[in-house]
């Protein structure tokens, strides 16, 4: 299976985003073009300032471009009203941030089925789908614990089963390993990276370049525009059959 | 030597023993390695045991001074300083003083390369935590920390290079400019 047959989830088309206006204006993104399809992890580098939030709000449907375009799962988000884009952040996309993810009040196993809660699922249901989100990140023991009984690395990998519990398949991360020790955000990374693998795609934000190692193409943003993108030598060969080694 | 440490071997059996923990990554012939157990055994460091096998092997074991220096080579810190070919920083240390040299994209396109080789790295080592390959794990994450280490350290000359040209109002561009104010 190779790119080009991949479901494409996520899309930008020459987007920009412009804050103020006149002598105060800022140019947060220049014309930026970017395509996430099935199976996907990219991760976002650059300095503070170049966009990276903002371009992450974008692509959650959290804030309008200025001008150009961004689909979710082939849904263009201009065409669609304040209500319908709520609902289509509720089923679609999930957040992760370097930190307050979880509602305190909330166990593990509530919080990762909130979102299906407050899309009309049943309580019975939105438990069973979060039970099953939490076994993939290897933390369905823990189900029943509430925020503050969790060490920090086991809270960010509830908040990742949360942005990827049922049908949801994009997730947008903004520094979420920028609060923890290095072997513990380790740890949430393998478990993002597999969650992605078995099926969603996701964009990482992070200063630290061992984590962005671990996904397929490191984008790099500059004043607003992606000024350059590698993706690692073998990957082409992954895409192209030999099939992903996870 | 250290492989040694673990009893009698071949040279051919030190070689494949190496070249398996090490992952193939710093290959030895096997010419290599006969050189250099004869080179220790003119220094005392080891000695045959015993008789050559059917195929006229002789396997080496280490002697007493043979094995405390083998011991003192995992206690010894590498010494870093004396690596002869640190060609990046002398490509920097030349470039920066140079006109007509962008050392924005100098830093750049290594960085990008850097950060390709750790991405390869990174993919080598899931793959290898899944086979349940220790040892195969460490020298890779050796390998990914000395490029996150280089990655920063290119971070770090970036910023500092920008620094020292918007000190230089002469040389300043336009994003330079805009980059002071915001
Ligand atoms: N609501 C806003 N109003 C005005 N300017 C804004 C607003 N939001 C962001 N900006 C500006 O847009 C630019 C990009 O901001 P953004 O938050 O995307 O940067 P970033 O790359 O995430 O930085 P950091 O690494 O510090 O989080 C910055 O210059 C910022 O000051
Ligand atoms: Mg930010």
């Amino acid at each position: 299976m190779n790119t080009a047959e991949r479901a494409v989830v996520l899309e930008l088309r020459g987007v920009s985003r412009v804050h103020g206006e006149g002598a105060a204006e800022v140019h947060a993104l220049r014309d930026v073009d970017l395509t996430l399809v099935e199976g996907e992890l990219v991760a976002v580098m650059g300095p503070s300032g170049s966009g990276k939030s903002t371009l992450l709000t974008l692509l959650g449907g959290l804030d309008r471009p200025t001008s150009g375009e961004v689909f979710i799962e082939g849904q263009g988000l201009a065409e669609l009203s304040t209500k319908q884009l709520a609902a289509m952040r509720r089923r679609s996309v999930g957040y992760v941030f370097q930190d307050l993810n979880l509602i305190p009040t909330l166990t593990a196993v509530e919080n990762v089925g909130l979102p299906l809660e407050l899309d009309g699922a049943s309580r019975r249901t939105a438990r069973r789908t979060a039970l099953r989100s939490l076994e993939d990140v290897e933390l369905v023991e823990l189900a029943d614990r509430f925020p503050d009984e969790m060490s920090g690395g086991q809270q960010q990998r509830v908040a990742i089963a949360r942005a990827l519990v049922g049908p949801r398949r994009v997730l947008l991360a903004d520094e979420p390993t920028g609060a923890l020790d290095s072997q513990t955000g380790e740890a949430v990374l393998r478990v993002l990276r597999k969650r992605i693998d078995r099926g969603a795609a996701g964009l990482l934000v992070t200063h630290d370049a061992r984590h962005a190692a671990w996904a397929d193409r490191i984008v790099f943003l500059r004043d607003g525009q992606i000024t350059d993108t590698t993706a690692s030598d073998l990957s082409a060969e992954a895409l192209l059959g030999s099939g992903r080694h996870v | 030597m250290a492989l040694l440490m673990e009893g009698p071997r071949h040279g051919y059996q030190l070689r494949a023993e190496f070249e398996a923990r090490t992952g193939g990554t710093w290959p030895l012939n096997v010419g290599q390695v006969y050189t250099t157990l004869q080179r220790l055994e003119r220094d005392g460091l080891v000695e045959g045991a015993g008789e050559a096998d059917a195929e006229g092997r002789i396997a080496y074991v280490l002697t007493t001074a043979g094995r405390a220096q083998a011991a003192d080579w995992f206690t010894t810190p590498v010494d870093k300083t004396s690596d002869p070919r640190d060609e990046l920083s002398i490509k920097l240390a030349l470039g920066v003083g140079m006109k007509g040299v962008d050392i924005a994209a100098l830093v750049q396109t290594q960085r990008a390369a850097t950060l390709r080789q750790l991405q390869d790295y990174t993919r080598l080592k899931r793959q290898a935590d899944e086979a349940h390959d220790l040892a195969w794990e460490l020298v890779l994450e050796r390998l990914i920390f000395s490029a996150e280490s280089q990655v920063r350290w290119l971070d770090h000359v970036e910023s500092r290079v920008s620094r020292a040209l918007r000190a230089e109002p002469a040389s300043a561009t336009a994003t330079d400019a805009d980059r002071v104010r915001s």
